[in-house]
């Protein structure tokens, strides 16, 4: 039974066609990997997926619904969060209110208790702000909750994200490269991270380029070259195949996934 | 009829000219620095108020409009030394208060230096209308297209096939990616200044034997040149020129046709609705955010 | 959580001392006409802030609801009968309208395309009131009868002082509220990143368009206060100088900045004042403080010395 089903999904930006045919499905507590050489497309389908981007053809179906062109936010009202290859945080907020705001859904949100803040507000407030600490410290962050985050160092900023994404409490969790600039202990971090995610029973779809991680966490993996998908199947089976092997994972590659 | 109409849209044409000059002043920074330069209009008055005053100091004409010129490039590039060079890195925002700082001082000064009353400067090749087709035209209209047409054929000749040229064109696409390959990208924002500068000057002494000049006409028209720059779609220069023109004509044929009274309402009401249609401008790129 | 209300409350209280010991170092009512210009501007500008500093959006047309509500109180009781006081709600009510409706596809777009669209409409919005003088009473503007509130004549510099300081504080309060609530926070997060609050269920159109409403009902308020206080209104209070000048405010204070927006209206109302001792030289050198301060201060007054106090005190 899967919670997010995307079907035959294309796009193209002046003529080039960035993504082509692709399709996947995951299921809750699953944990979905799509790798890919650089240019591949996997960012542009995440896009497409969170609604950043309208898709020229193919559908997407959250929970048996078809939400093919829905806005983001509108997305995420049904369940679907993501974060970001390129750092996409509220660099003049603090980290504790970075994850305030992923907890936006979960609040109540209107216009003249907020301009007169009314103690339902100030009430709700204290308890927004509980709950976004606590998700700051599953991710190792709550030190720095009072931080300006554009001050963060480059790997606390990647947690702050999932942080900001778990905070909508999704039924879907995309992470687009969420070990990318991290090393082997923080890398080894995210990874503990992302399974205790999956075990909650979120569906998690997983972009990334280091293969140990992959290799190890995922139940899944879909490859895709040049837009278009490659091959798809359990990790053992994507490493084997001679086509994935010569498009992408080269000697090198193999070598490495074979350790994992 | 058609004589009416003719009339309107050379005059459209001819105002349109103008502003087609000030919005490609606005591209050409804009291109260059990322700056909107608030002052761009009073390049126009120093055009327009340095000729008169230098004429009626003595000077012939001619020698009096490149006096004019030489005037607004050294303003322009002292806009760019000691108000846009020192600020940078700070916000768009700021730097457009910057530039409306020295429109607000540049006006000062041209109140001070010269006075605050209206001037005018005999046409280049006299008064009499010429008949076209049953309309009414002054000569100094063509004169202000001609000049107009020229300026943007120099400008395109000069950034398509000039290695400085090109270095503009460069430093406009990528600042950044400039500056590695060697370009000195300073000199060229310097450049931007003084050219804008000039272009501006330029419609300055065109169109003051029309419309007169006085030391506070910067400010609409660099409202209406910012207006035509977006109408074509901020920092295409050929977006520029046709907003330019565009913006003259509506105004004409609105004012002709429709109210007098709305004349400037016509340009920025079209403006509002091209942009809730087309939200880059009629001729701008559509950027992808990537994200 | 503490300390942060504290800054809130500390805010408010300085601001009110202001207030209140000001008048102490006047002599004469001319000071009190100045101050209550910079209440008034100070209003204004924190509206805006809330559009410009907190969401981000910029806006070049503002002086249009300013002068929307100088007009609404000018027009209402003396050609339509309309009590002064309806005639400020129905101001405020106008403007709130019509942002609202001109702002859901002005604020689709973005950077300088945004800014030209709102200027554009305060062009609009000036035409109109300049040109429709049966109502308005054209370029030369119109006579605007005193606000009477349950049979007390409100008139005075010294009484409207009080009332300008006192809308002031329920303005500051008002706005320094909207920062730990969701609203606020929505504000802030589109302004940093407009497509990370909407992955995370922003809608981040509906709340530009909140704060582009919040802050046109600012401005209403701000200039029918000023039509009452003068007892004459012109279109050069929705003019395009009027624009820039609320925008310049913002800007210098301190964009996001409450405070600032009040520093920021009590430097560009007093010193073209202070200037005008310079006669001819006053604009020559208004433009030059411009610069200078943003040169030097570039994230504005505000920030910049706040930033400065602190690094001393860390030395």
């Amino acid at each position: 039974m899967s919670i997010l089903k995307a079907t035959d999904i294309g796009i193209s930006f002046g003529g080039v066609k960035a993504v082509d045919g692709v399709s996947f499905s995951v299921s809750l507590g699953q944990i979905l990997s799509i790798i890919g050489p650089n240019g591949a497309g996997k960012t542009t389908l995440f896009n497409i997926v969170s609604g950043v981007y309208a898709a020229s053809g193919g559908s997407i179906h959250l929970a048996g619904e078809d939400v093919t062109g829905l806005a983001p936010h509108e997305l995420a009202a049904r369940g679907l969060s993501r974060t970001f290859q390129n750092l996409q945080i509220f660099q003049r907020m603090t980290a504790c209110e970075n994850v305030m705001v992923g907890r936006h859904l979960q609040e109540k949100c209107r216009l003249l208790p907020a301009l007169f803040r009314t103690p339902s507000v100030t009430r709700q407030n204290r308890e927004t702000r509980a709950a976004s600490l606590a998700l700051l410290a599953d991710v190792g962050l709550k030190d720095v909750a009072d931080i300006p985050a554009g001050s963060l160092p480059y790997g606390a900023c990647k947690r702050l994200e999932i942080a900001r994404a778990l905070a909508a409490e999704p039924r879907v969790l995309l992470l687009d490269e969420p070990a990318a600039g991290c090393n082997a202990v923080e890398t080894e971090e995210i990874d503990h991270l992302i399974k205790q995610v999956a075990e909650r029973g979120v569906a998690v779809v997983l972009v990334e380029h280091d293969m140990k991680l992959v290799m190890k966490i995922s139940d899944r993996i879909l490859v895709l070259e040049r837009g278009r998908p490659l091959a798809e199947g359990t990790p053992r089976e994507v490493r084997d195949d001679p086509r994935v092997l010569e498009a992408y994972l080269g000697q090198h590659g193999a070598r490495e996934a074979a350790r994992a | 009829m058609m004589a009416e109409f003719l009339q309107f849209l050379i005059s459209g044409l001819t105002v349109g000219a103008v502003y087609a000059l000030v919005a490609l002043g606005f591209t050409l920074i804009y291109n260059a620095s990322g700056v909107v330069n608030f002052a761009q209009g009073e390049f126009v008055m120093l055009g327009g108020m340095v000729t008169v005053f230098a004429s009626a100091a003595g000077m012939p004409l001619p020698l009096a409009a490149l006096i004019a010129i030489c005037a607004a490039i050294a303003i322009g590039l002292l806009l760019h030394r000691f108000a846009i060079e020192p600020a940078r890195g700070a916000s768009a925002v700021t730097l457009i208060i910057i530039t409306i700082g020295a429109s607000i001082l540049l006006r000062g000064v041209a109140a001070i230096a010269f006075d605050k009353q209206f001037h005018k400067l005999p046409a280049f090749t006299g008064d009499t209308p010429v008949d076209v087709l049953g309309a009414a035209v002054q000569p100094q209209s063509f004169w202000v297209l001609g000049g107009t047409a020229v300026v943007v054929l120099a400008l395109y000749v000069f950034l398509e096939h000039t290695l400085v040229g090109k270095a503009v064109l460069a430093t406009a696409a990528n600042r950044l990616a400039a500056r590695l390959v060697g370009i000195n990208t300073t000199t060229i924002m310097a450049l931007a200044f003084g050219g804008s500068a000039a272009i501006g000057a330029i419609a300055g002494i065109l169109v003051t034997p029309i419309t007169l000049t006085s030391y506070d006409v910067g400010t609409l028209l660099a409202l209406k040149g910012f207006a035509a720059a977006m109408l074509g779609g901020m920092g295409n220069p050929v977006g520029a020129v046709i907003g330019g023109l565009l913006l003259g004509l509506l105004e004409a044929f609105g004012a002709g046709y429709i109210s007098s009274t709305y004349k400037d309402a016509f340009a920025f009401l079209v403006i509002l609705i091209v942009l809730f249609a087309a939200p880059q401008g009629l001729f701008g790129r559509r950027v992808v955010e990537r994200v | 959580m503490r300390a942060l209300l504290n800054q809130r409350f500390v805010t408010l209280a300085v601001l009110a001392v202001v207030i209140a010991v000001l008048p102490l170092l006047f002599p004469s009512s001319y000071y009190f006409r100045v101050a209550s210009l910079v209440w008034v501007s100070a209003l204004a500008a924190i509206g805006l802030n809330i559009l410009m500093g907190q969401a981000g959006q910029v806006s070049l047309g503002h002086a249009a609801f300013f002068g929307i509500g100088a007009y609404a109180v000018a027009i209402g009781p003396t050609h339509l009968g309309i009590p002064p006081w309806a005639a400020l709600l129905i101001g405020a009510v106008l403007s709130a309208a019509l942002a609202y409706l001109v702002g859901r596809p002005i604020l689709r777009l973005k950077g300088h395309y945004l800014a030209i669209a709102t200027l554009g409409l305060g062009v609009l919005v000036a035409l109109v009131i300049t040109t429709e003088s049966r109502w308005t009473g054209g370029p030369d503007g119109m006579p605007v009868e005193r606000l009477s509130l349950f049979g007390w004549r409100v008139s005075g510099s010294y009484t409207w002082y009080w009332v300008t300081g006192g809308l002031l504080l329920v303005g500051t309060w008002i706005a320094l509220n909207l920062d730990e609530t969701p609203t606020g926070r929505a504000f802030r997060a589109l302004h940093d990143s407009e497509v990370a609050a909407q992955v995370v269920g922003v809608d981040v159109a509906r709340f530009k368009l909140q704060a582009f409403v919040i802050a046109a009902v600012y401005a209403s308020l701000a200039g029918s206060a000023l039509a009452f206080m003068n007892g004459f209104i012109n279109p050069d209070q929705a003019g395009f100088l009027h624009s820039v000048e609320l925008v310049t405010i913002v800007v210098l204070g301190g964009l996001g900045s409450v405070v600032g927006s009040i520093v920021g209206a009590a430097v560009l109302v007093t010193l073209p004042q202070a200037l005008t001792i310079f006669q001819e030289y006053e604009h020559l050198l208004l433009g030059l403080i411009i610069i200078v301060a943003m040169i030097f201060m570039r994230n504005g007054i505000v920030p910049s010395l706040s930033s400065l106090l602190l690094r001393r005190a860390r030395s």
